[in-house]
């Protein structure tokens, strides 16, 4: 069974490490946040200029002042501070951040990402994810395997225009988790019942297969 | 010294046809709602509008692509604003797309009085075309210029007569920085207060860099997303 969406999220929450310091992209990586293992504390930034995000307001106590990179009304926590939005990239690009989760269109064996663009169809601007796909440490990146018309979205070199280079560290999607090393894809994990072969026909590049692969666990 | 204007009408007075403006703000959380009011009321057109989203449809600098005011917009974002995309699309706008951090960077380095910076934002991608690449310590940089803006306008919570600013939670956002960075800065503050009333040590935007300042009113404070949880978790 490939995995939906809140499953992909919550995969990518095992990812989280006491103290880390996250910025979550908009889309599947937003979930991520309902998912944080207990005993481990984390603090999301939100990089219009907010650390220590907290969770929605409680309806009527929305505040047009307070609102995440995603334009949505949240609140803050007690810890939390606001900055502007120098220092809210002077954060990430210094390597204060421990870990960014972003969706993508296209990922590349050798960690390119596009997720900005598409040519005369698409002009929404890149807002933050140039800056943090630059220059965090440990970029996972949470999409679907295939686009809706079944084409493979990791791929030998994308099509698409860049929003980085070399930057993507690991790749979730519904089928898999996918290291991305100095040789190209490494299938390190597979969902429940989703066979080795079923992979490789939707990855449109080689996979390097290790001894056994185990199952997603959640 | 007196900075303060009557209202939005006379603190834009001085803006004029073609003239490149800076708009703080972070999709429609920090902007300063009056001054843009006023700007399509006054009808100034040309303009070259510096900020990190177009507004939406109907409100925010949305309202001044409506009236055609605007020729170049430079932005990191414009994903909310169908007639933003259509302008774009006929070739009626000039649009340059920059990454967040590098046009808070770019704000910055004018307030600081630098003339460029090196980003990795956008190394390999099209928006290093045509600039100039360094390479520090094995990894390489672009070279990324000052904004040069003739006025910044700005929003604050609360400012007093000196030009002093204070911002509320993330309606921040690029406001302080570009009320460091252009020739004039016009703050419009949601309480305008006597000199003495701000703590010193809470002042985001020192007054030296703020020429007009009035009180706002009628603050509309749109919410793009309003999300909410039903019971306290």
């Amino acid at each position: 069974m490939a995995l939906n969406k809140f499953q992909i999220a919550q995969r990518i929450a095992q990812e989280l490490q006491d103290g880390f310091y996250v910025n979550l992209g908009i889309g599947i990586p937003t979930l991520v946040a309902n998912y944080i293992p207990i005993g481990i504390n984390v603090v999301l930034q939100s990089e219009n200029g907010l650390l220590g995000m907290g969770p929605f307001p409680i309806e009527g106590e929305e505040d047009a002042d307070l609102i995440n990179a995603g334009k949505q009304t949240i609140t803050t926590l007690p810890g939390s501070s606001i900055f502007d939005s120098a220092m809210s990239f002077g954060m990430i690009r210094s390597g204060k951040i421990n870990l960014t989760v972003l969706g993508a269109m296209e990922v590349s064996e050798n960690g390119d990402i596009a997720n900005w663009k598409i040519p005369g169809k698409m002009v929404k601007g890149m807002g933050g994810a140039m800056d943090l796909v630059a220059s965090a440490k440990n970029i996972i990146v949470a999409m679907m395997h295939t686009s809706p018309s079944g084409e493979s979205k990791l791929l030998k070199s994308c099509s698409l225009p860049l929003t980085g280079k070399n930057c993507v560290k690991k790749i979730v999607t519904d089928l898999a988790v996918i290291e991305i090393t100095a040789h190209g894809f490494k299938l390190l994990e597979r969902a429940a019942g989703v066979t080795i072969q079923e992979i490789q026909e939707k990855t449109k590049a080689d996979l390097i297969i290790e001894g056994e692969i185990p199952e997603i666990s959640l | 010294m007196n900075k303060l204007s009557k209202n939005a009408d006379d603190a834009i007075k001085n803006i004029t046809d073609g003239q490149t403006l800076m708009l703080g703000g972070f999709g429609l959380c920090g902007i300063p709602e009056n001054c843009i009011a006023a700007l399509v009321k006054k009808g100034i057109k040309n303009l070259t509008c510096i900020s990190n989203n177009a507004g939406v449809d109907d409100f925010g600098i949305g309202l001044m692509l409506q009236k055609k005011q605007v020729k170049k917009m430079i932005a990191s974002y414009v994903g909310e604003n169908m007639e933003f995309e259509r302008q774009l699309l006929s070739g009626e706008l000039e649009v340059e797309l920059i990454p967040q951090g590098t046009l808070a960077t770019r704000c910055m380095a004018a307030g600081y009085g630098m003339p460029a910076i090196f980003t990795p934002a956008g190394v390999g991608t099209e928006v290093a075309e045509g600039k100039e690449i360094r390479t520090f310590d094995g990894k390489e940089y672009l070279l990324e210029t000052a904004f040069e803006a003739d006025f910044a306008i700005v929003k604050a919570w609360k400012g007093d007569r000196s030009g002093n600013l204070i911002y509320k939670d993330t309606a921040r956002n690029f406001n302080p920085l570009m009320a460091m960075a252009a020739k004039t800065t016009i703050a419009e503050v949601e309480e305008l207060v006597e000199d003495g009333e701000l703590d010193p040590n809470f002042i985001h935007t020192p007054g030296i860099f703020v020429q007009h300042i009035f009180q706002g009113t009628g603050y509309e404070k749109r919410i793009e997303q309003r999300t909410v949880r039903k019971v306290a978790n």
